[in-house]
């Protein structure tokens, strides 16, 4: 490793323009001409859309347009579409309901766009917005997922009877019955995971530009896959073909899976920009935010875990209701499916699993993957039950969870799933050390004498990165494949510029991938750029999402810099008339291994481009490509322990300590990994302490703003101890695992289980609130 | 926002004689609501008229045994202000609690009172100290002054210049943070006057705004221990009920903070 490769503490790059304010985001991006889009949004959950007088607003003063649902229809902008099918147990295909950009006849969600303003600026478009009348009439709504199934209950759907869409199931459940018939002890469970709203910092924002002469379409949007969007806008939104479209996404303030999705208002500025002939601008405010950016989780699960008279586990039945909103978004069949039922083996040998998942209509923002996807939803549960038998079945959590490790790889759970590697006793280990956890007795005890409820709550996760191996993945109804793409280009004085289908929007690629070049050839990173987010610059790609793009996305780079350097040893070899074997890369120059004889790669380069003496037959030029396709998933996992104290009086959390002890396999950069642990466990902390997106029964929003969506702030949160055990990944070259997700997964139920143990009550549901744990506290 | 007219007044009188030139003015003090709700448009003044550079509504004064705040002063300048530490540190400690770094380099004493948000901390520090508000009309003792969720004795036009606290013998205040919005889900004030009075009052908690607390306020007169609180029942009848606190959880934490208070205070 050199001083800026693999395994270095590299200050991020791409960090200069983000802190000194010249990052450069959709919203900053201005065109000759632009327009400002404001959208009319039903303020009801569920309503009949009988007229809309756009008269007034068109009179108002800079108003260009106003465009509505009907036209958008007339104009045969196709409908929303979901990219993942999904077969119920009998059979039958999920039943979806049509969702318009704009909201022709009906609207199922407050928020839900039925007409836009195109105005001169962004405050004369809300101005008229307010000016133009919508007439609705009423219907009855439902944002509750059980009384949503219950006959009688308002049906959003015609094609979707009892509001559900589909009834699958995963696992064998005769051997599941049959080990539960046989059990020692069977432990019960049911957990609600709260519906979260994932609240990037930049809000979504979308400008859209036609050109009338070319016939094409450009459009900055705040996007983690702009490749998907181009393909998703012109194969199914009937907005353009490929070719006439060009999605670029410039920087981008964070998505969390929130800008995986291609939404109504993107398409909307592309229709608008076409029919009006001027570039349109679109940015969300943060209520926009909250109203229409897909949600994440909100499952209602109830388990049941068998175990034998050794406390070993014999079968697992899990039951889920997942709640996903008004509209299927572009991956939210996947995520309470293939995302979260194949992940519920945990990391435990458990013979036998069945899973029933129902997925459910209700008048509310539309539910998709929001980081970790199905996944910490699974290890919750898991780890929820595992606290909850230990405490049935009176030993040591940690113990128990020992007890039920699986040791020996690869592993085949009964839910799909090959883990190839890993050591869970590593990090277990290595957690409970950090902790003191022999220690906590007397610290509780302690605690208990200073008039404190102090509690501990392990947690040990496992995910599944890496998304996904393309063939695996469609055989489970995936409408793409899920590789990579990578370009290298030499520059001809030899400096690198690096090609990237994934897309960095607070990730740090800008700095990792390019350790990868430093490391293989010696070159300072400042001699590299990435170049990503831009459809006419990058060849197809498939974006970032999952913890996949060092897994994924960075072993398609060294597939391609494999090839490049394969023919730079030729140029090198040919230059100094030796053997093209006897050629070694270091420290920016190509020797013959064992004498003094080298030639520095920006003489390599321009050889290849000068061509004036390249080998027999050689092509000029330096630039090389490759797609990757993972052959498995990879399975980061770890332990989290948490410690704590409750404050019986006002049933107010506080964090003694928080350690992680994570295996991601290969790390490329030891900060910024610390740096998304560190994010990612904010995120599972926000969500077992904090956050929640809540309806009323009438489905209005009673949290659209930071005065009720309680986001975790610095002062919510412990400073973190954390560690890392290795197994490097088999499935890919460089032994990478992925680390985006992983505090989001597992850290919720650490935390719970700590309250929950602080209390000496087992039910207790997310988020924690003060109010809830001391009403629990003091339940009878 | 829609389009507003801004004023900056360089005195009280020249901040009344323009709000009586406008239609639908609003005086401008720290901006920590007002701003906010123009924002969202959900307030549209014709005109506002920024009060921040008044002279006379700065600063703080101790004399004998009253302390006078100007009610321009900012937060952060109430919380370092030495006379306030010195004299009535609860204060200080309240204002150091009080919302983030940015509210307090701009939030007013004025601007919380005018306000009265059922949340706000300082409403509580008025009534339990028994306070006089002073606009450039007339005086206005603290119980006379709040009116019930974001309404007070103050006329259009009328002006906050300043309020002075009895100085206490002892006084505390604690509160339970609002998860989301940092408000007071439930805060209390404890004082004990150097005539012997104990007086409580608790914000956050109750459907009706700021109010005082007789029952802890006799237990306190008998005992001024935070033991003397454990005894009294709170009501939940008539408290604030939210996604981030129910009312019998709020009806604890006026019990809970009022005995943390009254340890604080010593």
């Amino acid at each position: 490793m050199g001083v800026e490769g693999i395994g270095a503490r590299v200050v991020r790059k791409e960090d200069k323009r983000f802190i000194t304010g010249k990052g450069r985001y959709v919203d900053d991006i201005k065109l000759l001409g632009m327009t400002h889009a404001h959208f009319v949004r039903s303020p009801h959950a569920h309503a009949k859309v009988k007229g809309i007088d756009s008269s007034a607003a068109l009179n108002m003063p800079g108003v260009v347009a106003v465009l509505t649902g009907q036209q958008i229809v007339d104009d045969k902008v196709g409908n929303l579409i979901c990219g993942w099918a999904i077969t119920s147990k009998d059979g039958s295909p999920m039943k979806m309901g049509a969702w318009p950009a704009m909201a022709p006849e009906t609207v199922r969600f407050v928020g839900q766009a039925v007409a836009v303003v195109i105005a001169e600026s962004k405050n004369l478009a809300r101005d008229a917005a307010e000016a133009v009348v919508v007439s609705y009439e009423e219907l009855p709504a439902v944002a509750d997922v059980h009384a949503a199934i219950k006959s009688g209950a308002p049906q959003l759907h015609p094609e979707a009877p009892g509001n559900q869409v589909y009834d699958w199931v995963i696992g064998d459940e005769g051997a599941t019955d049959a080990a539960f018939a046989k059990a020692a002890n069977v432990v019960k469970l049911d957990v609600t995971n709260n519906r979260l709203a994932p609240n990037a910092m930049e809000p979504r924002a979308a400008l859209a530009d036609y050109d009338a002469a070319e016939e094409h379409f450009t459009l900055y949007t705040t996007s983690q896959n702009p490749h998907v969007a181009r393909l998703v806008l012109s194969a199914f939104y009937n907005i353009a073909p490929e070719h006439k479209l060009r999605v670029i996404a410039p920087d981008v303030g964070g998505g969390f899976g929130s800008k995986i999705f291609i939404y109504p208002e993107e398409m909307v500025a592309l229709w608008a920009s076409k029919k009006i002939g001027r570039p349109v601008k679109w940015t969300g405010d943060r209520t926009e935010a909250f109203l229409t950016d897909a949600h994440g989780r909100d499952h209602v699960t109830h388990a049941e875990m068998a175990f034998d008279a050794n406390n070993k586990i014999t079968g697992l039945k899990v039951k889920t209701y997942a709640n996903f909103g008004a509209y299927m978004s572009l991956f939210s069949s996947s995520v309470p499916t293939y995302l979260y039922a194949t992940l519920l083996s945990g990391q435990y040998n458990i013979p036998a699993i069945h899973a029933e998942v129902i997925g459910v209509y209700t008048n509310t923002t539309p539910v998709d993957a929001y980081r970790g996807a199905g996944r910490p939803e699974a290890s919750y549960l898991i780890e929820r039950l595992m606290e909850t038998a230990a405490r049935q079945l009176n030993v040591d959590p940690a113990a128990l969870r020992r007890n039920n490790f699986i040791t020996e790889f690869p592993h085949q759970t009964p839910v799909i799933m090959a883990y190839d590697v890993g050591d869970f006793n590593a990090s277990l280990d290595a957690a409970m050390k950090a902790i003191d956890y022999a220690g906590f007795a007397g610290r509780k005890a302690k605690a208990k004498a200073d008039g404190k409820l102090r509690g501990i709550g392990v947690s040990c996760y496992i995910e599944a990165c890496g998304i996904a191996p393309s063939k695996a993945v469609g055989s489970l109804g995936a409408g793409v494949g899920l590789w990579e793409s990578a370009e290298v280009r030499v520059n001809p004085v030899g400096t690198i510029e690096i090609l990237t289908g994934s897309h960095s929007h607070g990730q740090g690629h800008e700095t990792t991938f390019c350790q990868l070049v430093a490391e293989r050839l010696g070159v300072p990173i400042s001699q590299v750029s990435i170049v990503h987010g831009d459809t006419d610059k990058v060849q197809f790609g498939m974006g970032t999402y999952g913890s996949r793009s060092a897994a994924v996305g960075l072993t398609a780079i060294l597939k391609a810099m494999e090839k490049m350097e394969s023919k730079a040893k030729k140029i090198a070899a040919h230059a100094l008339e030796a053997s093209e074997a006897d050629i070694v890369i270091e420290n920016g120059e190509f020797k013959v291994t064992g004498t003094d004889k080298a030639i520095a790669l920006p003489m390599v380069a321009l050889a290849a481009y000068t061509a004036h003496n390249l080998p027999d037959g050689m092509e000029p030029g330096l630039k090389e490509s490759a797609f990757y396709d993972p052959t498995n998933f990879t399975f980061p996992a770890g332990t989290y322990i948490c410690e704590l104290e409750v404050d019986a009086g006002t049933g107010k959390t506080s964090f003694v300590n928080f350690v992680a002890a994570d295996d991601f396999g290969r790390l490329i950069n030891p900060m910024i990994v610390e740096g998304q642990v560190h994010g990612g466990l904010v995120q599972g902390i926000g969500q077992a302490l904090l956050e929640h997106a809540i309806y009323d029964d009438n489905g209005q929003p009673i949290t659209a703003s930071f005065m009720d969506y309680a986001m975790p702030r610095a002062d919510d949160v412990p400073s973190f101890n954390l560690s890392h055990t290795t197994t490097l990944c088999p499935g890919n070259p460089l032994g990478i695992k992925g680390c985006g997700e992983a505090g989001a997964i597992g850290a919720s139920a650490a935390v719970i289980n700590a309250i929950t143990d602080a209390i000496g009550k087992n039910n207790l549901e997310m988020p924690a609130t003060p109010d809830r744990v001391w009403r629990t506290i003091h339940a009878a | 926002m829609y389009q507003t007219k801004y004023h900056r007044a360089s005195s009280v009188d020249e901040a009344v004689s323009l709000f009586g030139k406008s239609s639908e003015a609003k005086f401008l003090a720290g901006g920590q609501t007002l701003l906010p709700v123009m924002k969202q448009r959900l307030a549209s003044p014709s005109d506002v008229i920024d009060l921040g550079k008044i002279k006379e509504l700065q600063g703080v004064e101790l004399s004998g045994d009253t302390l006078t705040i100007k009610a321009g002063t900012t937060y952060y300048d109430i919380m370092t202000n030495a006379d306030v530490k010195k004299a009535i540190p609860a204060i200080a400690h309240l204002t150091s609690v009080l919302g983030d770094p940015a509210v307090r380099y701009r939030g007013t004493i004025g601007g919380s009172i005018a306000n009265n948000d059922p949340a706000a901390d300082f409403p509580a520090a008025l009534l339990a100290l028994g306070a006089t508000v002073k606009t450039n009309k007339r005086s206005i003792a603290a119980e006379d002054f709040f009116q019930g969720l974001f309404s007070t004795a103050l006329e259009d036009g009328e002006i906050i210049t300043a309020v002075a606290f009895p100085v206490p013998a002892k006084a505390g205040y604690e509160k339970m943070r609002h998860p989301a919005s940092r408000f007071a889900l439930t805060g209390v004030f404890v004082a004990q006057t150097k005539s012997g009075e104990v007086r409580v009052a608790a914000t956050g908690a109750s459907q009706s705004g700021v109010m005082r607390v007789p029952a802890i306020e006799a237990a306190l007169k008998a005992n001024w221990s935070p033991s003397a609180i454990d005894s009294v029942s709170i009501s939940a009848n008539g408290l604030l009920a939210d996604i981030h606190g129910t009312a019998e959880y709020r009806a604890n934490l006026v019990k809970v903070m009022a005995q943390r208070a009254v340890a604080a205070a010593g």
